[in-house]
């Protein structure tokens, strides 16, 4: 595995699926009576997120805090960061209190690259969402998830057919999704309505269709994107709220057209109503909850297997 | 060294690439060309194996000063011309203040002859403030000491159709010339780098070639409905390359240039998040760089402009969107056009002189400049040894900026000596 | 990302055809020695217990597991009744995570009876440094409180680190720090053996391995 953890594209099949091995046991940890280990102890890992995301954030802190590391969090609002300070020296501040790892969520595309590459800090560095670009720790608990309902704790995705639907084009997961879930042998669908699916989505490792409908009959799970109200009506991508969730979003008459199998994935936050019904999002196929408590365990794999070892590498 | 000197002789230079001959230069002029020239007193420049070229001329620089003199002045930007082997540049109008009045253009021409590095010819704004609503004084700039004949809102494109064929038809009265920035801003809004699989792929939005190319159909058609001059800047598409050769076979007065950059550079550089490569318009694809290389070769584009934009190193060290477009280009515009026209055998040196020194000189109205190597004419050129190497080190750039694309990239060539008006600018590859 | 261990694993050896390094390798323990041994663990443990009573056997991956199973088997058959047996990965709580790329967890599986005022029996086939015992207490401590722990190892090699000392012995196998001690487990390796193998000329041979380094399953 590399040192950082930037995009899905960094995974490797073999990497991904030890991530994916590592989470299950890990998981099995929070039955047990005390739901810490030893691994990280001393270390520091570093939240630092400019961009509000409490569901990732607390993940984060609940993984690496289970791992026994000094967590510090570091949120830009009401911080230097508001303040005009920049992404280096902000950088060269958790250098100096010697961060080991810097998960970072940022609202700029590429930013956690920067941070790693531009020989600011030594630590490694966790792209917990940068602007519209990927979100990979998110995608490894999705197939976390996948793996888990259509295929067995440790078995293989390969072949299973997963449709991803809503604004791609803004989506960090599912970029992230995309290319990890291709790596990991399944058959991926993108639908979107045109205006949400980017320039050049002919060449990545995916279908892509303009019709929800006849996706939904062969799909073993489909993964529903938050769609920001405000990219209708002015923000001219679609017409209205309404018009997209008649033609995209998932509701009880779509969901009846999925095989019995299916699973219904959302990343969160819901938008009720438009993207996804009430009715599904609380239906036994969704398995939306779920996703949470496995982004625990998946997170924990990705500090363990980034920093464990980093004494033979430096 | 040399300010006492009247007389230099330049031995065995290759003018425009020919056979060696020495060039006699006296009085701000060429006094005499031909084979072993004697010159008792006079500073010799030895020129064996060197390249002798008309001064370069810049379309397209950003001095940056008034206003933004930590990223460069007049001063620094005209050194790194002249160590590039410029003779004259055009400086853009988007200072602070916008050089939208007399006084302002004034000030720059001043800072310019002071500095005496290089011409400074100023570009006027033709908006007030470039804020593409109502013309500037485009006279009183032209009627200025600084004689402005090119007009352009650079880094704003005049979006307005009526603004810009008023602008066309005003300019005709002084023989000016609107130089425009093509960038449609609705599909441009937050735009980062060229549309494409990349920018799909790395979730930075996309400035699509079309945005340009609809805004220079436009212009052309405006130019050729009110009779007046056309000058496209930076030309960065395939497209774009094929709207000009049209327009220009219609016979209408269109130029355009390119920069060094886009001559070079891709859009794959921007995989790295390295604001370094960031610049308006974006590096765009393969087929585009070479499409314009070709269209440079074949003359439809008519120059090479640099776009030098200088930005100090906060501006570029921080997240991609965060960062300034625009990156160096005077030090190294003469390496990339060898790399790029001559090694690849698209133009020979004649055809470099035409398309950095001759033609631009012609589209600014700058009548000094650019002229042949000949008896008579002005004492503006520059020696450039083709078969040198050099690998690019930010810090050596004169320039008080470092953003240039090419830190530790090898290129050919480099310039050895500079002249205006018979007085050196570089000597021996020094600053005088 | 290799599974770390700086010992070879006893499988890949077995398998070499080198014939140097066969002629290097010695069998100390054969499938009967192996057989008696834990036989005689399984009556040992009995007796230090007298009886089954709230005994649990867990097993430290990867050998010490199919050890454990099989000494529970044997406990089994003696006292006509099951006893738990389990297993308990120790790799999250090594000290030397830092010094060797990421190992690959394996499965702790605690029986349902827990490990609570239970005697828990660590299995492992080779006790060397006694750092993996030290991990394996810590783990142990987080899964609960048992009433005793007790320590069985298939080979004592000695060249210990930590104050650390085994209940039940199948075999003590005096070594040199150059030498490696493999135990291969037919349920992993295909067959039943325990094998030291070392350098043709121990006093020419390479410097000591840190003992730290040699924690590598099977073989150590």
């Amino acid at each position: 595995m590399k040192r950082h953890l930037l995009s899905a594209g960094d995974l490797s099949r073999d990497d991904a699926v030890r991530v994916l091995d590592t989470a299950v046991e890990l998981l099995a940890l929070s039955d047990r009576p005390i739901k810490k280990l030893p691994t990280l102890r001393g270390r520091t890992v570093v939240n630092l997120f400019f961009e509000d995301s409490t569901r990732t954030r607390i993940s984060f802190e609940a993984a690496a805090k289970r791992l026994s590391a000094d967590v510090i969090t570091f949120s830009a609002k009401g911080s230097s960061v508001s303040k005009g300070e920049s992404l280096k020296d902000t950088a060269l501040t958790l250098q100096a209190m010697g961060a080991d790892a810097v998960i970072v969520r940022h609202q700029s595309s590429g930013a956690p690259h920067r941070l790693a590459s531009a020989g600011w800090i030594d630590g490694s560095v966790i792209n917990a969402g940068d602007g519209t670009h990927e979100h990979p720790t998110q995608a490894l608990l999705d197939a976390f998830t996948l793996r888990r309902h259509l295929a067995g704790d440790t078995g293989d995705l390969e072949g299973r057919r997963v449709t991803i639907v809503g604004d791609v084009l803004h989506s960090r997961v599912a970029r992230s999704n995309a290319l990890l879930l291709s790596t990991l042998g399944a058959e991926v669908t993108l639908v979107a309505p045109p205006t949400l699916l980017p320039v050049g989505v002919g060449s990545w490792p995916v279908e892509y269709t303009y019709a929800l409908d006849p996706a939904l009959a062969k799909a073993d799970a489909v993964m529903m994107l938050r769609v920001q109200r405000e990219r209708g009506g002015g923000g001219g991508f679609f017409p209205s709220s309404r018009e997209y969730s008649r033609r995209y979003g998932m509701d009880a008459r779509r969901m009846s057209l999925l095989p019995d199998h299916a699973l219904v994935l959302h990343p969160g936050p819901m938008n009720r109503g438009v993207e996804i019904s009430a009715e599904v999002a609380d239906s036994a196929r969704s398995v939306i909850v779920e996703q949470v408590t496995n982004g625990v365990a998946v997170r924990m794999a990705v500090l363990y297997l980034l920093l464990s070892g980093e004494g033979t590498t430096r | 060294m040399s300010d006492g000197a009247t007389e230099i002789l330049v031995r065995g230079a290759r003018v425009l690439g020919a056979e060696p001959a020495d060039l006699l230069l006296r009085d701000a002029a060429v006094a005499d060309v031909g084979p072993r020239l004697d010159a008792p007193g006079a500073l010799v420049i030895e020129a064996d194996g060197l390249v002798a070229l008309p001064g370069l001329v810049d379309l397209h620089t950003h001095l940056r000063e008034p206003g933004r003199e930590d990223a460069e002045t007049v001063s620094t930007g005209t050194r790194a011309a002249a160590a590039g082997g410029f003779t004259a540049v055009h400086a853009m109008a988007n200072t602070d203040p916008v050089a939208d009045t007399a006084g302002v253009v004034e000030q720059v021409w001043r800072l310019g002859a002071e500095a005496g590095h290089c011409d400074v010819h100023p570009v006027g704004a033709v908006s007030v403030g470039l804020e593409g609503v109502r013309l500037a004084e485009l006279g009183a700039m032209a009627d200025s000491a600084a004689r402005v004949r090119v007009f352009s809102d650079d880094g704003h494109c005049v979006s307005d159709a009526v603004l810009m064929r008023r602008a066309l038809e005003y300019v005709k009265a002084f023989d000016g010339v609107v130089a425009q920035h093509a960038q449609e801003p609705g599909l441009t809004a937050g735009a980062q780098m060229n549309e494409g699989e990349l920018s799909g792929r790395l979730g930075l939005a996309g400035w699509p070639a079309v945005a340009e190319e609809a805004i220079i159909a436009r212009d052309c058609l405006l130019a050729a409905h009110v009779g007046s001059r056309l000058h496209v800047c930076h030309v960065s598409t395939a497209g774009s390359v094929e709207i000009i050769r049209w327009a220009k076979s219609k016979g209408w007065d269109v130029t355009a240039e390119v920069t060094p950059h886009h001559l070079l550079l891709t859009d794959q550089l921007a995989e790295s998040y390295d604001p370094l490569f960031k610049v308006n318009p974006p590096l765009r694809t393969k087929a585009d760089v070479e499409a314009v290389r070709e269209g440079l070769a074949d003359g439809t584009i008519d120059a090479v402009a640099t776009d030098h934009a200088p930005h100090p190193v906060e501006d570029k060290e921080c997240e991609w969107a965060a960062a300034a477009f625009g990156m160096l280009g005077l030090d190294t515009a003469l390496s990339v056009v060898q790399e790029a026209m001559v090694e690849t055998g698209l133009l020979d040196w004649a055809g470099v002189a035409d398309r950095m020194a001759g033609r631009p000189a012609r589209i600014g109205r700058v009548g000094d400049q650019g002229r042949p190597l000949a008896v008579g004419e002005p004492a503006n050129l520059v020696l450039v040894d083709p078969a040198a190497r050099r690998t690019i080190r930010p810090g050596q750039s004169a320039s008080l900026s470092r953003n240039t694309p090419y830190a530790g990239t090898e290129l050919p060539g480099r310039v050895i000596s500079t002249v205006l008006r018979g007085r050196p600018t570089v000597l021996d590859g020094e600053l005088v | 990302m290799p599974p770390a261990a700086a010992g070879t694993s006893s499988s890949d050896i077995s398998g070499s055809p080198d014939p140097l390094r066969a002629s290097r390798s010695r069998v100390v323990l054969d499938d009967h020695d192996m057989g008696r041994a834990l036989t005689r663990i399984a009556h040992e443990v009995l007796e230090r217990n007298r009886g089954s009573d709230g005994l649990v056997l867990l097993g430290i991956p990867t050998r010490g597991v199919p050890l454990a199973r099989r000494i529970a088997e044997r406990i089994g058959s003696i006292e006509s009744h099951p006893v738990p047996v389990g297993s308990l990965d120790v790799t999250m709580y090594r000290d030397d995570l830092r010094l060797h790329p990421a190992r690959t967890l394996e499965h702790t599986d605690v029986p349902p009876e827990g490990v609570d005022d239970k005697t828990v029996v660590l299995v492992d086939d080779v006790l060397f440094s006694g750092r993996t015992v030290r991990s394996a207490l810590d783990a142990l401590h987080d899964l609960g409180r048992p009433r005793a722990v007790r320590l069985a190892v298939l080979v004592d090699r000695g060249h210990r680190e930590l104050p650390v000392r085994a209940d039940f012995v199948g075999k003590n196998l005096p070594t040199s720090l150059l030498e490696q001690v493999h135990v291969e487990v037919a349920e992993v390796d295909g067959r039943d053996a325990v094998r030291i193998e070392g350098p043709v000329e121990p006093a020419a041979a390479a410097p000591a391995v840190p003992a730290a380094d040699q924690q590598g399953e099977g073989s150590r």
